[in-house]
């Protein structure tokens, strides 16, 4: 017992060694833009949904990206019966081990822990690689047991980890340029699913603010003064 | 309207003469010296920090599931399924912070002016006492989102614990109620966070005002106005708590508010310091975080913890520095020897030190978020290195210093060149 503990007493003094490695990418998503969260909202039920869900996130919550609760119905509702139910998965954590490993992380918070950048360029990096089980590894999260979800679009590369460049081995249905809008509408809708209240928040604090700055804080600094005239 | 409402007063006080007379002892008759600067807005900030602290807490308790497997998805349904949950989430972890914030400067301030100098010795117990019961507050408060950076800082708190000799492994246990951070934990940190601990603070709040009210104010002069008084029997520089500085507090508010909300509505997570980034992946007691950092209030702490080295493979030496280096402040009264109270008469000897205490104060603090290697490592190879982190020494002599400032106290503060205090305050 008093091992273990002196281990976990020491881990942050041994701690923090395989940071840095690959450089991100700063993600160019845009939280106002209506069509490219739709667009992410589209890629991320037809190839996340499968092994992640967004549990704390309601379908119908959606309408805030301009669809109707039928819209939503009839193109994003594959897991769910309801419109009000979470994005949740039938595969659970046990199966998910089994299968990959490690269960797949549930992503209704994943770009805060991980950030927009990182998800913008991890999503973009993954290579072919014979010696891992899936055949493919990550240029940002080295042998991470998860495949390359998105080839389809944007086709198997090689990746020299020497050199730090990628090379072309098949061509996806998407060019590079088409690849990379389609995960930034991606990475642009896990942010909104982080903090769907996040453009209010905003809105909401810029109202206070005004009222604090614009209205109180007149009124509270010509108060003080009216007082304190008799003490000067 | 007026009279009526005169009418409705005089039925209480009839009956309940108490009242208004609390009033005038603590507010229209309270004579606080006239020349208070800006360093003065905190004390009142802090009790504002407070209420806002206790509200939103009271709406976060009715949504928040204090249950190992409910828990972090509960902070989640508050953020989202609860109307106004987010402002009332973002509300209290940003007033964590503030409160720190507040209560650091309000303590700098007493040590600019030498405020726990006598007759307010009491005073400044309480308040150390505040700021001691605030940490174990926040510490308690930290694990109920049940993130990774909440259970492993927990777990590493507790570890602390499990270093003192002999009794250490069991006292661990009884704070966990487990072997490791788990459910029980959760629950009775949860019992801590929302009952024990702030009743503690209000009651210690309560004794540090009646305290300060019983012998009255310092002033950046230091000077006792209480000494001088007019025929009237008031003090010649004081000037009635109620309007002056009800009003003045005021002002104060609304422009810490607006900061406030600054924060709070358009960087809520402030850059990972107030919330940090790995708190938002669900607590994993299999999965150990690469970097574990307290929260930045604690980590001048953290840093003087990690700058002892073990002895006899037992880290028991860095935490108890660590304790010490709290539980000193509650001698400050004593250790100061100077004649002067204010920054402004005293010699260039105590301005010196104090200046080196901020400034390791805030390197222990910046250090103690970053892991011992960010500074990398010495080029050379000596016998007493026995590591080569540059980190880790600055943190040493920064530590050394911190106690330094307070063990050569009593020495370097009797022997300061001071100048003249004069009779009345100035400006």
């Amino acid at each position: 017992m008093r091992k273990i503990m002196l281990v976990i007493l020491f881990v942050p003094l041994a701690a923090f060694a395989a940071e840095g490695g690959y450089r991100l990418d700063r993600s160019p998503h845009e939280p106002t833009d209506l069509t490219s969260l739709q667009a992410g909202a589209r890629t991320f039920v037809n190839y996340c949904l499968g092994c992640h869900g967004a549990q704390y996130m309601r379908y119908n919550r959606l309408t805030e990206l301009g669809l109707t609760e039928q819209q939503i119905r009839d193109n994003l509702l594959f897991s769910a019966e309801k419109v009000g139910e979470t994005m949740k998965i039938a595969m659970d954590t046990k199966q998910g081990k089994q299968w990959f490993g490690v269960a797949p992380p549930d992503l209704s918070v994943v770009a805060r822990s991980r950030g927009a950048d990182w998800l913008y360029t991890y999503l973009r990096t993954f290579y072919r690689d014979p010696k891992t089980q899936t055949g493919w590894n990550n240029a940002v999260f080295e042998n991470v047991a998860m495949p390359h979800a998105l080839y389809l679009l944007q086709g198997e590369r090689g990746f020299d980890p020497k050199e730090r460049q990628f090379t072309e081995l098949s061509k996806g249905t998407h060019s590079q340029v088409e690849y990379d809008m389609a995960v930034r509408d991606l990475v642009n809708f896990l942010v909104y699913v982080g903090e769907p209240a996040a453009q209010r928040r905003k809105a909401i604090g810029i109202a206070v603010l005004f009222v604090l700055l614009g209205l109180l804080f007149p009124l509270t600094y010509w108060l003080k003064k009216e007082y304190w005239k008799d003490v000067h | 309207m007026a009279s009526r409402l005169q009418a409705l007063w005089g039925w209480f006080d009839s009956r309940m003469p108490t009242l208004g007379e609390q009033w005038r002892i603590h507010a229209s008759e309270y004579y606080a010296p006239k020349n208070f600067n800006f360093w003065y807005f905190f004390g009142s900030l802090a009790l504002l920090v407070l209420v806002i602290q206790i509200l939103s807490g009271i709406f976060l308790t009715m949504n928040y599931k204090p249950d190992a497997n409910l828990a972090f998805g509960s902070v989640e349904y508050i953020m989202r399924d609860v109307s106004g949950g987010w402002i009332l989430r973002y509300i209290h972890s940003t007033g964590s912070s503030a409160f720190f914030v507040v209560v650091y400067l309000h303590m700098f301030r007493a040590m600019l002016y030498g405020s726990y100098h006598r007759p307010r010795e009491l005073v400044w117990i309480f308040g150390v006492l505040i700021y001691l019961t605030l940490m174990g507050e926040a510490f308690f408060g930290y694990l109920l989102p049940w993130g990774q950076m909440s259970y492993w800082g927990a777990q590493v708190i507790v570890n602390l614990f499990g270093t003192v000799p002999f009794i250490g492994p069991d006292l661990a246990l009884w704070i966990r109620g487990d072997y490791v951070v788990s459910d029980a934990t959760l629950n009775r940190f949860f019992a801590l966070h929302v009952i024990a601990f702030p009743l503690v603070l209000l009651g210690l709040v309560v004794a540090h005002l009646l305290a300060l009210h019983d012998v009255g104010s310092n002033n950046p002069d230091g000077v006792e106005i209480k000494k001088l008084k007019g025929t009237d029997g008031r003090p010649l520089d004081g000037i009635p708590f109620h309007p002056y500085y009800t009003v003045k507090d005021l002002l104060g508010s609304v422009v810490f508010l607006a900061i406030f909300c600054a924060v709070m509505f358009f960087v809520p997570e402030m850059g990972g310091y107030f919330l940090e980034h790995n708190n938002f992946i669900p607590a994993d007691p299999l999965k150990t975080p690469q970097h574990i950092a307290p929260v930045w209030y604690f980590t001048p702490y953290y840093s003087i913890l990690r700058a002892v080295p073990p002895l006899f493979n037992s880290q028991f030496p860095g935490v108890l520095a660590m304790a010490i280096a709290t539980i000193i402040l509650l001698f400050l009264p004593w250790l100061d020897r100077s004649p002067v109270k204010s920054i402004r008469y005293r010699g260039v000897l105590y301005k010196s030190w104090l200046a080196a205490f901020v400034v390791v104060f805030v390197v222990l603090g910046y250090l103690g978020v970053k892991p011992t290697t960010v500074w990398g490592q010495f080029g050379f190879n000596a016998f007493f290195l026995d590591t080569k982190e540059v980190a880790t020494w600055v943190a040493r002599l920064c530590t050394v210093v911190y106690f330094l400032f307070f063990i050569l106290m009593p020495w370097y503060t009797a022997r300061d060149k001071v100048l003249p205090v004069p009779e009345r305050v100035t400006a």
